[in-house]
């Protein structure tokens, strides 16, 4: 050898030379490959421009392929944080170049007649399916790194394997003898749904959507998906819950948009409000009620505070400078005006918060203003109103934060947003307009005013509430009894821990003050963000059309739930996550245990004698079901997914080590065996359909309908600190079981992306190339008098390349979408 | 052959001071000699040092997908270019004429030094090609093209004369 030893480059080449050898030997069965170790990979794919199929290979989230395994291993190193050193690199570089004749040694060594015999000798004729039992059997390499290319935010999941104890074992199967809670089913609801003694009443709220936007994915995952995920769960661990939201439908744009149409505000707000109402109702949100903000309650409820706010002394008045167009005759609202933010120079900084720094500014402090409709710039009118005093308010609020942040689940993200409004010093903020469709102000000073947006948009939280019940102040008006959730995104955080909860405490009516606040970090598409206007990204109602499954959305908008930073969907990501977890694992676990059930055991749950290995089993089910619960207490939505993951995965390898297809045409111990195996791994699937029940409901119920499970499961085991409870007792009689999932094929994402993703950018020189190209492709056409069609085709390319290249040039190229962590 | 692909980089990253090769095995792989540490050993090995020293890491990839992809790339240079047989030529150039077909650079969007030791180590096969292979691998022809003409790079090889007007039409591929 002519290296020098250097221990530390050499801990980690083991693992990828270790990982080589294996697939040298394993390469020419991609299903062997594939049900050893990894389900992260296409074992089937091939990659589309290699001519000689390459396994492994990874689809990157770009679309791009990896067909080197070192490059493969690079990239989840890379993923997962690790540095590797110039020697490691060297090490791959001989690797791929000497390494590699090993194996033009051992097709030789194969062909040799002596070897073959021998071969024969020792595989039977079963060829290399005589070594797979053996080779599962061994331990499975530690490669908890290269499991997940999302790294886990909180405490990263351990998959190897963890130390059962003999008291654990023991446990669990106590736990597994109970019996299952009798009772109101989880699954039936009393309305109206009001807070009540001795159990814990939970209020559940969602950023009320714009009526006028249709929401997109991150929108979604950001608000109503994470509310409704956390709900559901509320309810199967019974507590007392309320989930409520709406459409926000006050202020300018609906008056635009209804102008434009021809229509009146309300009518604009009736019509959109159905688009949300169907786009959530198709995404499963199971809402308690869904309400508007355009309601007589609204008026009321808004007044009263408003009075309130005025009566003890927290309003000011003052004169104010709007921008006005007079082309348009009319105060622009802050959406409004465009112009540069005084603060980051950025220059498409809206009227009421800037979206590059995220400040909150007034629309008469933009530079360079330009009233947003017809691009003329806006004068200065003056104009009387009211503001909220919120210095006058801060000791208060800040007393409340202090006792809500420190006993509250609040997101880090919440937290520190908050805090650095506070440090920047609060100011009074106006919350009035001169505009028409929206919330009057009842001061006679102020008629034909109405309330600023996020003064009146939260109230729409009460209102809705009390268009759902008479008694919507036992929610709104009872801190000692309710504990109340937001959701949202992050660029709503200020408004909901410091405007809104101002307003609140200066009306001094016991109003319920937020406890846990919960924000996400955005969801970008692909490598950019959501855009309507350039047609990127999937809007609501246009994922219905994709004829993927509602379910299938749910799961994987959760699995990428932006938590600790930014995130993006990707098209290649989804499908590699539905056919590796949805269907190799969960949908394969699930399935096989009921098939075992139907086809050996004429459809009935057999005797189950429980041996060491499968309490060692039922105790590590039951520590993940445990992990479960504590991360969805703390909306560790994400994180807790995992878990169930993990669970099917352990069901998985516990059907693969025992064999029970096998076992059960042999002698009577075995068979018996073969009924332990089943009978357990079915209530395994039992469990599973509970635990996904939150994050997708119609799985989850077909999973139970297929087991014919008792309704009462669901009551059970997700109760206390979590029960893994024996459901489907031996005798039991299953119903019919199919396929749970259906695989994501290459090409029907290739195009989905296609449909969905706007135009591509490559830099000047690049572009120019192709642009040069394609000119002499269409003279020498031209000049071969080749078919008008085929000409008129490659011109329509050339004139598509020159508009790419006048647009490549005039911009810089696109930064990187990386978002640095905010502080 | 390597090592005057190496002098080439050098050059073309602006390395005031020239290293000092030596070779090790009938492969005639190229050694680095370091007085840092051990010696480096490899084309590709060698070749990222470079990039390195010269402070020109976006050269290797932006991010953590196009670093994978260049590298992928600098592999499949030194496992397939080298000593390749009629056969293998043929296979090498239909896929990355396939490969190539949306893409301006081997990393896509982005000139690396993929692009650089790909084209250094498929230039032979170029040279030999006729001018109806050169259209019928037309990807490939005009990013090799583009690469050849990239300032600084082309040093110690000879240009290939690619043709811009085709004088075959696509009819006959």
């Amino acid at each position: 050898m002519f290296f020098s030893r250097n221990n530390k480059a050499n801990l980690k080449l083991p693992a990828v030379l270790v990982q080589h050898l294996t697939r040298l030997f394993l390469s020419h069965r991609s299903d062997l490959f594939k049900q050893t170790n990894d389900h992260l990979f296409f074992s089937e794919t091939v990659v589309p421009f290699l001519s000689r199929p390459a396994l492994p290979a990874l689809l990157l989230p770009s679309g791009l392929h990896l067909f080197s395994s070192n490059a493969i291993c690079q990239y989840l190193f890379e993923v997962n944080g690790q540095e590797s050193s110039e020697l490691c690199y060297q090490w791959l570089e001989w690797e791929a170049t000497d390494l590699q004749s090993v194996k033009s040694w051992f097709d030789r060594v194969a062909a040799m007649h002596s070897c073959q015999s021998a071969a024969q000798k020792v595989l039977q004729g079963k060829g290399l399916q005589g070594m797979k039992s053996y080779m599962q059997r061994q331990p499975a390499p530690r490669s908890s790194h290269c499991r997940d290319t999302q790294p886990c935010n909180s405490n990263p999941c351990e998959e190897g394997e963890r130390a059962v104890s003999e008291e654990e074992m023991e446990a669990a199967v106590l736990t597994w003898s109970k019996d299952l809670n009798a009772g109101p089913l989880a699954a039936d609801r009393q309305h109206p749904i009001l807070p009540q003694e001795g159990k814990r009443n939970i209020l559940v709220t969602s950023a009320l959507p714009y009526v006028n936007n249709v929401p997109h994915l991150g929108n979604i995952i950001g608000c109503v998906l994470s509310a409704d995920v956390f709900s559901r769960y509320g309810r199967l661990r019974g507590w007392n819950l309320l989930f409520v939201c709406g459409t926000d439908e006050y202020g300018t744009a609906t008056e635009n948009k209804a102008r434009e149409e021809g229509l009146t505000p309300q009518q604009i707000c009736d019509k959109y409000h159905a688009v949300h109402s169907s786009i959530y109702k198709w995404f499963q949100i199971d809402f308690d009620f869904f309400g508007r903000t355009t309601t007589e309650k609204q008026t009321e409820i808004a007044q009263n505070i408003f009075w309130r706010l005025h009566e003890h002394g927290f309003l000011v008045e003052d004169t104010v400078e709007q921008l006005r167009c007079e082309n348009c005759q009319r105060f622009l609202a802050d959406r409004f005006v465009e112009g540069t933010c005084p603060h980051c120079s950025y220059p498409e900084a809206r009227g009421d918060q800037c979206d590059k720094c995220g400040r909150l500014i007034n629309a008469v402090e933009l530079r360079e203003p330009q009233c947003k409709v017809c691009r003329q710039t806006p004068v200065i009118r003056s104009s009387k109103h009211l503001f909220l005093d919120l210095p006058k308010l801060e000791n208060q609020l800040e007393q409340w934060l202090e006792k809500s942040t420190s006993t509250g689940d609040w997101t880090v993200n919440a937290k520190q947003i908050t805090r650095s409004w506070l440090r920047d010093g609060l100011k009074p903020r106006c919350i009035t307009r001169d505009l028409q469709w929206g919330t009057p102000v009842p001061h006679p000073d102020f008629k034909e005013k109405v309330f600023y947006v996020w003064f009146d948009a939260p109230i729409g939280y009460l209102s809705i509430t009390a268009n759902y019940t008479d008694k919507w102040e036992k929610w709104w008006k009872n801190p000692q009894q309710v504990e109340l959730y937001n959701f949202m995104a992050k660029d709503n955080v200020p408004f909901h821990s410091v405007v809104f909860p101002c307003s609140l405490l200066g009306a001094q009516d016991n109003y319920t003050l937020v406890s846990h606040l919960v924000a996400t970090e955005y969801l970008n598409y692909e490598d950019t963000k959501f855009s309507k206007s350039r047609g990127v990204g999937v809007f609501g109602d246009m994922a219905k059309d994709t004829g993927i499954p509602s379910d299938v959305w749910r799961f994987y908008l959760l699995y990428v739930r932006p938590e600790g930073q930014d995130s993006a969907f990707s098209w290649a990501d989804m499908a590699l996550k539905n056919n590796s977890e949805l269907l190799n694992n969960l949908g394969n676990f699930i399935n096989r245990a009921g098939m075992f059930v139907t086809k050996f055991f004429e459809g009935c749950v057999p005797a189950m004698e429980l041996q060491q290995e499968d309490k060692k089993l039922l105790a590590v089910v039951g520590w993940e079901l445990q992990q479960y619960i504590q991360l969805m207490d703390k909306v560790k939505i994400r994180d807790a997914l995992k878990h169930i993951l993990n669970i099917s995965r352990h069901g998985n390898q516990y059907i693969q080590v025992n064999e029970p297809w096998k076992k059960i045409k042999g002698g009577d111990t075995e068979r018996q065996r073969a009924g332990t195996v089943t009978g357990v791994s079915v209530n395994i699937a039992c469990l599973l359909s509970v635990m996904l029940f939150p994050y997708m409901p119609s799985v989850s119920h077909t999973i139970r309908d297929q087991l014919n499970a008792p309704q009462s499961c669901i009551n059970t085991m997700l109760q206390g600190s979590g029960s893994f409870v024996c459901t489907l007792r031996a005798g039991h009689r299953i119903g019919t079981v199919s396929p749970l999932f259906q695989k994501l094929e290459v090409d029907q994402i290739e195009a989905l992306k296609k449909r969905f993703g706007g135009q591509q950018v490559f830099d000047p020189a690049a572009v120019l190339s192709f642009y040069l190209w394609q000119g002499d492709k269409v003279r020498a056409l031209k000049a071969q008098k080749a078919e008008k069609a085929v000409i008129t085709a490659e011109v329509a390319k050339l004139l598509d390349l020159k508009k790419q290249l006048a647009a490549a040039e005039g911009k810089s190229p696109e930064p990187a979408p990386q978002k640095s962590k905010k502080k | 052959m390597a090592l005057r692909e190496l002098s080439s980089l050098e050059k073309y990253l602006g390395l005031k001071k020239p290293n000092k090769y030596s070779t090790q095995g009938d492969k005639k792989v190229p050694v680095l000699q370091n007085n840092n540490g051990p010696p480096l050993v490899g084309l590709v090995t060698i070749a990222c040092h470079l990039v390195k020293e010269a402070k020109r890491p976006e050269l290797l990839g932006d991010s953590t997908e196009s670093r994978a992809v260049v590298q992928q790339w600098l592999e499949y240079r030194v496992t397939n270019l080298n000593g390749c047989t009629k056969d293998d030529m043929k296979t090498v150039l239909k896929d990355l004429n396939i490969y190539l077909q949306d893409k301006a650079y081997l990393a896509k969007n982005q000139f690396t030094l993929a692009d650089i030791l790909m084209y250094y180590g498929i230039q032979p096969l170029i040279v030999d090609l006729a001018i109806q292979e050169k259209e019928q691998y037309v990807n490939v022809t005009r990013w090799f093209d583009h690469i050849q003409h990239y300032p600084g790079v082309r040093r110690h090889l000879s240009p290939v004369v690619v043709l811009r007007n085709r004088i075959y039409t696509s009819r006959h591929h």
